[in-house]
């Protein structure tokens, strides 16, 4: 067992390189370029604060993905539940320290660049949860003991980040923590029956949701209630898009984003840009991206030795699927507005920091997917 | 080996749930894909029209009305540049400060300040409150130099109508000024072309003409952003200037009514006895429309409003007056052609006529002894007129009057302000007051007072239709698609027929049984002006080439009493409201009679002295003019 460990310990840097994937590496190449241009049209074509600090983005965490991939799928395996906490922590001194922002409090100041923990914790959630899984034997995965570790693991960070406020991520924290439970083989039924009480519950749900959210769902419901107010977002952005068509207007001639239509073109309304200036054919080909993306970080999982890493490759995936369907949904009318930003592609450092670290760990368990966790 | 065998157990469960979430993740991301397609592909013709619509604003400027010509193409409504002052509220960083920079530059006052506030609360940021609508070049340089200083302030420089020979056409024209919100609801035109700041017809032809004249917006196509901000121009759209009229009339006649009516109240009419073309048509006292233009000053208003000649009043088309004596002729053709008299019968008259005990005078009060048709119209004796009257009946006397027009709107619908008059029988009194009809009424209809009201233009359709041998025409102001020259018409009319340009049909037009007693009225007439004792004598020309035939009226106002008829006072000892209206009616030449007139002189006392006179000034300028007017008659064909 020692030997194997150890064997695997010794590959050498060009082992290493020589084991990344490079597929993925590629398509996240190819997307953080195609994300540089976009952001390039929403500076009016030019080279703008956004373009400039998006590309700084890139640059820092790009190395640093690959930098998180050097690192032994064990040696995130062992850190993953003292991850989760430094970020606990980090969520703890926002919630009294953060820097307040048009309403909510959720970043804090680190000189550099401003940080949101509550963005990290999507990828910690996942690694936390994951060795959870990895330790536990399956006959007591549905032990009362193990569903009450589990769901504190997860209610948690999401008490802290909704009182940020911020719905958009805490939903987003929660389906990646679920889908841990469901991977690891927690009981289908208990998915149901909560499935169920969540839906009986909802209207008091909702009585406690803060005005805003609640104008949001009613948007959602009915875009043309307030075409000016509350539902401006979703038909501006779904103009820009229906006014896209097959190929799009063009690169750097989508008038919705050009003429300020757009509400927030950066960040959660990204796509909104890119479809109306790329058509249909972008907008699939975008998802397309996407798609290899995901099944690229499956595909690591399946081959993964260790359940930690499978774990955490399938939740992972899962979670960046997630991450774009809610986002695409939402830009698309889909569902109501929450704050959920586009990976990779999306203007916002944490977001992207938070990704590329989950890419790095998914090319550590490639680089070590002999590699077995006790 | 326990642990290794439940590790792969637990494996297969990740494995077996992963492929569930797998397919999970196929079906949502094709949903995603069906959406995108169902915007992109299905409704994107749907939502590149919003988009157009959000980013493309349009701009429409007032559209450029259509001049009115005079028959001879001079322009009597026009349009004239002019440098107005805008403010764009939404783009005025201050606006106290503005208006006080204004006010200082432009000398406003307190009242246009606060109505310029009470603008600026009503309209929407980005329409544009007009301050000043017509700025001297001198201020327009001075706005311009401080233009830095003014933010939101647009010197604009735009058309605007204009009235080359003020008053003298106001009562045909009408003026232009801003609409009011009901003025706009009612016209459909008119609300799909509205930009703050167009002026519509208020009166008169500009107002019935108002579809034709009103032209298309010119439209400026802007990108704007989000905000509304103009990014850059896309195209310009010129407008059509509204359709050019032309009108029948001729100026040099209008002003010389004008002048002639200076300073009194009154009416003349000229029309061409063929054609029915409207010569000239002047209402006196005038006032000048261009004053309306740029919103009147509440001092003028009261002063035109409070004129106690009423200048508001279109006195050829609105004024209801008696005809008096003027209707002597259509008395006499009526008793000529229902044979209730001929050329020898006679009547004496002494100065008055009994009937049942009610005494109606003649204005001779020594009377004129035996007169026959032709003396009583020349010396226009009461008493034969009575007797004629009297043997003809009201209700013959009715139908030969309103076959000549009288009773009846003369231009048709083309302006709302024109009366019927009236011309009364048993049949409307006994509908309308409810009374039997009464001989003594039959006689004082006879002399033109009575219940019979005429307006000015109807007893010049009248005399016109007796001077062209007794046919029927349309008068008309606007020269048609089609004109029907002077001779055309002139030959069709002595044919019998006349081509209705309504119908496009040859019509029967014809007035009279027997063409003789038209002749016999003509005679009449022409004596009445030309042979001595005429009532209208003094006011002759002799120049056969201005010769003309009439006949005076003089319209009491009121009754007169047995004390009054006693004092037979002076016209200047009568209080002004008093006075009897003066008419003149007269057609000429008389050989190859060309065109008719109509002359009212309000409380201008008897119409030899106050009436004829003027048709001696005005018949040389109208015959002289003739020839011009018929070189010019094929010059341009204007489609209304």
């Amino acid at each position: 067992m020692f030997q194997h460990d150890r064997l695997n310990n010794e590959i050498t840097l060009f082992q290493k390189i020589k084991n990344l994937d490079y597929i993925l590496l590629i398509s996240v190449i190819l997307l953080s370029v195609l994300s540089v241009f976009v952001m390039y049209s929403t500076d009016g074509g030019e080279i703008l604060f956004h373009t400039k600090n998006h590309f700084v983005k890139l640059a820092v965490f790009f190395p640093l993905m690959i930098f998180v991939a050097f690192f032994n799928i064990k040696f995130w395996h062992n850190f993953s539940y003292i991850i989760y906490l430094i970020v606990i922590l980090l969520l703890i001194y926002v919630s009294f320290f953060g820097i307040k922002s048009s309403g909510s409090q959720r970043w804090m100041d680190l000189y550099l660049f401003v940080l949101q923990p509550s963005e990290l914790m999507k990828v910690a959630i996942i690694m936390c949860l994951a060795k959870y899984f990895h330790r536990i034997k399956i006959e007591n995965v549905n032990s009362f003991t193990s569903i009450t570790i589990v769901l504190s693991i997860i209610i948690i960070p999401i008490i802290f980040v909704i009182s940020q406020p911020d719905l958009g991520t805490s939903i987003l924290i929660a389906l990646s923590g679920l889908i841990i439970l469901w991977l690891g083989g927690m009981k289908i039924k208990y998915f149901i029956y909560s499935f169920i009480t969540f839906l009986i519950s909802l209207p008091f749900i909702i009585s406690f949701l803060k005005p805003y959210q609640k104008l949001r769902i009613l948007t959602f419901l009915d875009p043309d209630r307030d075409p000016l107010g509350a539902g401006y977002q979703i038909i501006q952005s779904k103009i820009a898009i229906g006014s896209g068509g097959l190929n799009g207007k063009g690169f750097l001639k989508g008038t919705q984003s050009y003429l300020d239509f757009l509400p927030e073109k950066h960040t959660d309304f990204i796509f909104t840009l890119f479809s109306e200036e790329f058509g249909f054919i972008g907008s699939v080909g975008l998802l397309i991206l996407y798609s290899i993306i995901i099944f690229r970080i499956v595909r690591i999982g399946a081959i993964s030795r260790s359940n930690f890493a499978r774990l955490f490759c399938f939740g992972y995936a899962f979670a960046i699927f997630i991450y774009i369907v809610v986002n695409l949904s939402m830009v698309l009318g889909l569902l109501p507005i929450v704050g959920s930003p586009l990976p990779i592609m999306s203007y916002g450092g944490s977001s992207m920091l938070a990704t590329m670290i989950g890419f790095g760990i998914v090319l550590s368990a490639k680089i070590n997917h002999k590699q077995t966790i006790a | 080996m326990i642990k290794s065998n439940s590790g792969i157990r637990k494996t297969d469960v990740i494995n077996r749930r992963m492929f569930i979430i797998g397919a999970a993740k196929v079906a949502v991301f094709v949903g995603i894909v069906a959406r995108l397609f169902s915007l992109q592909i299905n409704e994107n013709k749907k939502y590149l029209t919003l988009s157009d619509k959000n980013r493309i604003r349009e701009w429409k400027l007032p559209p450029t009305r259509g001049n009115i010509v005079d028959y001879f193409g001079n322009v009597i409504a026009g349009n004239l540049k002019v440098y107005q002052l805008h403010i764009i509220p939404e783009q005025v960083e201050n606006f106290n400060y503005l208006l006080v920079r204004l006010k200082n530059l432009l000398d406003l006052s307190e009242k246009r300040i606060a109505r310029i506030i009470k603008l600026k609360n009503e309209l929407k940021p980005w329409d544009s409150i007009i301050v000043s609508e017509n700025l001297s070049w001198s201020q327009f340089v001075k706005i311009n130099n401080y233009l830095y200083d003014l933010v939101g302030v647009k010197p604009v420089m735009t058309i605007s109508r204009n009235y080359p020979f003020n008053d003298v056409y106001t009562h045909v024209l009408g003026y232009v000024s801003q609409p009011n919100e009901q003025e706009i609801l009612e016209n459909e035109t008119i609300q799909e072309r509205f930009v703050p700041g167009m002026k519509i017809g208020k009166l008169g032809l500009e107002k019935r003409l108002e579809n034709h004249l009103i032209g298309t917006n010119a439209i400026q196509r802007y990108e704007v952003n989000a905000y509304g901000k103009r990014i850059n121009q896309l195209e310009h759209q010129k407008g059509k200037q509204g359709s050019k009229i032309r009108l029948t009339v001729d100026t040099e006649i209008q002003k010389a009514c004008g002048e002639l009516l200076n300073e009194k109240a009154g009416s003349i009419s000229v029309m061409d006895i063929y054609t029915g073309d409207i010569i000239a048509m002047y209402s006196s006292p005038s006032y000048n429309p261009n004053l309306f233009l740029f919103g009147i000053s509440q001092d003028e208003w009261q002063l035109i409003r409070n004129n106690p000649l009423k200048p508001l009043i279109n006195k050829t088309l609105s004024g209801l007056y008696s005809p008096g004596s003027t209707i002597k002729p259509i008395v006499a053709f009526s008793a000529l052609e229902n044979k209730v008299v001929d050329t020898k019968f006679k009547v004496k008259c002494t100065g008055k006529m009994e009937l049942y005990g009610q005494t109606f005078h003649c204005w001779k009060e020594k009377g004129h002894g035996w007169v026959s048709l032709k003396n009583a119209m020349k010396q226009s004796c009461d008493t034969y007129f009575y007797e004629v009257a009297r043997l003809l009946g009201v209700d013959r006397l009715n139908i030969t009057a309103e076959k000549f027009g009288l009773g009846k709107k003369v231009l048709g619908d083309y302006f709302d302000t024109e009366k019927k008059g009236l011309f009364p029988n048993t049949k409307w009194k006994k509908n309308n007051l409810g009374k039997g009809w009464v001989l003594g009424e039959t006689l004082i209809t006879g002399i033109g007072q009575g219940y019979t009201q005429t307006t000015p233009l109807q007893l010049c359709m009248m005399t016109a239709q007796i001077a062209n041998g007794g046919y029927a025409i349309k008068p008309k102001i606007i020269v048609d698609s089609n004109p029907v020259s002077y001779e055309d018409a002139k030959q069709s009319m002595e044919s019998g027929l006349l081509f209705d340009t309504d119908s496009e049909e040859l019509i029967d037009k014809k007035l009279f049984k027997d063409k003789k007693n038209i002749k016999i009225v003509q005679e009449a007439m022409f004596a009445s002006t030309n042979e001595r004792f005429g009532t209208s004598y003094k006011s002759r020309i002799d120049d056969p080439k201005y010769q003309f035939a009439g006949k005076t009226g003089t319209a009491q106002v009121k009754r007169i009493s047995k004390r009054e008829r006693e004092l037979d006072l002076e016209l200047e000892q009568i209080p002004y409201k008093d006075r009897d209206h003066a008419l003149y009616v007269a057609y000429g030449p008389y050989i190859n009679p060309r065109y008719a007139l109509s002359i009212i002189v309000e409380h201008g006392g008897s119409g030899s002295k106050a009436a004829a006179p003027i048709a001696k000034k005005l018949f040389k300028l109208i015959i002289d003019r003739h020839d011009l007017r018929n070189k010019q008659s094929n010059f341009e064909r204007i489609t209304v």
